[in-house]
């Protein structure tokens, strides 16, 4: 019986506005902490990747998660963003930030053009489209030497600046990762508690129904495409720069694949989700490193175990908050509420 | 009296199968038509051919004085062609609440920008679309649920849950695709309490089809019978209940008498 009732605390127990921001705000100032506390640049280096993946399975769920196109050739959008940003820095001297402008929205039309084609297929015959998109991508890459220097990849890229301040070192490349994942997290949560992010979801449940309510599904599917896109190329962009080297070898079609994982393993749908499989997936590997020949079994072995037990993944759409437009909005309402006589017409 | 609708000679064909073949109806501003018939006589195609998610063949669909034979299903919705399904089509992931918001044109028409940028700025015009999707609610009877997950519902409320969907979208013309089917006694009168709402105060047209005859011919201003893709009657209900060919159609002879199910 006791067990029972804690069960039931545990599943009404929700945390207050209040402690909410309480909790949200050390959790900043611990992110904040974090480079100044470990000065290790390999453990540094692995949390910024966690930055990056991060994005990248927030931008991937858009598109698979919220408007239920099951994509396997993000990778492209990512390694276009990198390649661009990289090419204009080193080719026209421009600033990172023009080039970062330019990439995007570069990424941002492909993205649209990926999509026109996949537009009536569904499910694996987007799976297929999109991969076959990427290996044509990759396969640029590597024979276009003359813009991308083929397989060497392209070295020395510049380092970003505002002004006379350059991000030249880990912990700053750390902040700047920071920022833009929670520029992408605030995005995601507006964007899924509002009309927009919400049609996307009934265009992905049921397109006929959504169709009879008022809802363009193409529509929807261009936009996830676009914003999902323009995210991966985004993050692209700040890889490039970040590692100072880019080359095909690491824009392959498993990119795609891990990031789909991430999304898979996190939950459909869900924003903590995708953030918590993108950080598992990242630091896992890594953490196995030491099992060498036996972690990718270790790691296959997990998903495995994950996907037989918790299938909807650890925070997918089942976690998500009902009525969240109301709750968001309710503020303006509260005065109005009592006055009106709730009398049904069933009931007449 | 004015027309709404005015449906002339639609033809639709399936490879070598015409599921619907030269039906021409109309309706007028505030009656509830009702289209009967067989199992296969074509209605839910017919539905389908109004609603645009099929394409007529041939004919013509016109609707406030405008041709919509060849609009897409989504701009019909938004031009004041409302919906529910035979098969019930509700967003099984989502509340009740969030199932009627989500056919607000307001809610659904928002903008990506000023959503994602200036949310706050938009409070009270969200406020004011929760507020009329609360009022649907209260009117369909289900306003105590509105944090239930749609799926949960009985399946009756879900039948109630889909026309206040339907009327969330603030349409001219609702077409009721067997809204009884599965109903007990209660929910069916519940039910009718409902249609007769929305023609009498709301002042909208509703299209039925339908199987229960009480119900048909206890709410329904006019009829029209399908059979086998065809127009076989139309008429007041006394009319259509002694319409030689309608009966003919159903039972070969006989009456319409209890049909409780």
């Amino acid at each position: 019986m006791n067990k029972l009732k804690t069960l039931q605390k545990l599943k009404t127990f929700k945390i207050s506005p209040k402690n909410k921001a309480i909790l949200l705000a050390v959790l900043v100032a611990a992110l904040v902490a974090v480079p100044f506390i470990i000065t290790d640049k390999y453990i540094l280096h692995i949390i910024i990747a966690c930055f990056i993946y991060s994005c990248l399975a927030l931008s991937l769920n858009l598109i698979i998660g919220l408007s239920g196109q099951f994509s396997l050739g993000h990778v492209t959008f990512y390694g276009l963003g990198a390649y661009i940003t990289a090419l204009l820095m080193m080719r026209l001297n421009m600033s990172f930030w023009l080039a970062l402008l330019i990439s995007a929205v570069c990424v941002g039309i492909v993205g649209c053009l990926l999509a026109l084609p996949t537009l009536n297929l569904r499910g694996d015959y987007i799976a297929v489209v999109t991969l076959g998109f990427g290996e044509v991508f990759r396969l640029i890459l590597v024979n276009a030497i003359d813009v991308t220097r083929g397989p060497m990849g392209l070295p020395n890229i510049p380092k970003p600046s505002i002004g006379s301040f350059v991000f030249d070192s880990k912990i700053k490349f750390y902040f700047l990762g920071l920022v833009i994942m929670i520029l992408v997290i605030i995005f995601m949560k507006r964007l899924t508690a509002s009309g927009f992010g919400m049609a996307m979801l009934s265009m992905k449940e049921d397109e006929i129904a959504a169709s009879a309510i008022g809802i363009n599904p193409v529509k929807y599917k261009l936009w996830a495409f676009v914003i999902g896109a323009v995210i991966a190329g985004v993050m692209g962009s700040f890889y490039a720069v970040f590692m100072g080297f880019i080359s095909p070898s690491s824009f392959q079609y498993s990119e795609s694949i891990s990031m789909v994982s991430m999304v898979v393993l996190g939950g459909l749908g869900g924003i903590p989700g995708s953030i918590i499989g993108a950080v598992v997936l990242t630091i896992l590997p890594e953490a196995l490193r030491t099992f060498s020949q036996y972690r990718m079994i270790i790691f296959g072995a997990a998903m495995v175990i994950m996907m037989i037990f918790k299938p909807n993944g650890l925070w997918g759409l089942d976690k998500r908050v009902r009525n969240i437009y109301k709750l968001n909005n309710i503020r303006t309402l509260k005065m109005k509420r009592g006055a009106k006589d709730g009398k049904s017409a069933a009931s007449i | 009296m004015e027309k709404v609708l005015q449906v002339s000679d639609v033809t639709i064909r399936f490879g070598g199968l015409t599921a619907v073949d030269h039906v021409s109806l109309e309706q007028y501003k505030g009656e509830i038509l009702s289209l009967i018939g067989p199992n296969g006589a074509g209605k839910t195609t017919f539905f389908n051919l109004l609603t645009g998610v099929y394409q007529a063949n041939e004919g013509e669909i016109v609707f406030k004085n405008t041709d919509v034979t060849k609009m897409k299903a989504y701009d019909r919705a938004n031009f004041g062609i409302a919906r529910t399904f035979q098969n019930i089509r509700l967003f099984t992931s989502m509340t009740v609440f969030e199932n009627i918001l989500i056919a607000h044109p307001g809610c659904n028409q928002e903008k990506i920008i000023p959503s994602v940028l200036f949310p706050r700025g938009m409070r009270k015009k969200r406020g004011a679309i929760i507020e009329k999707c609360q009022d649907i609610l209260r009117i369909i009877g289900l306003e105590d649920m509105e944090d239930e997950l749609a799926i949960n519902l009985p399946y009756g409320k879900q039948r109630l849950l889909e026309i206040g969907r339907a009327l969330a979208t603030d349409p001219q013309l609702l077409l009721l695709d067997e809204p009884g089917a599965g109903m007990n006694g209660f929910e069916k009168k519940e039910l009718t309490n409902v249609v007769r709402f929305i023609t009498d105060v709301m002042q909208k047209d509703v299209l039925i089809i339908e199987h229960d005859m009480k119900f048909i011919m206890n709410i329904s201003d006019r009829i029209v019978v399908l059979d086998h893709g065809t127009k076989i009657a139309e008429g007041t209900p006394s009319e259509i209940q002694s319409d030689e060919k309608v009966i003919q159609a159903y039972l070969g002879s006989g009456t319409f008498e209890d049909d409780d199910e």
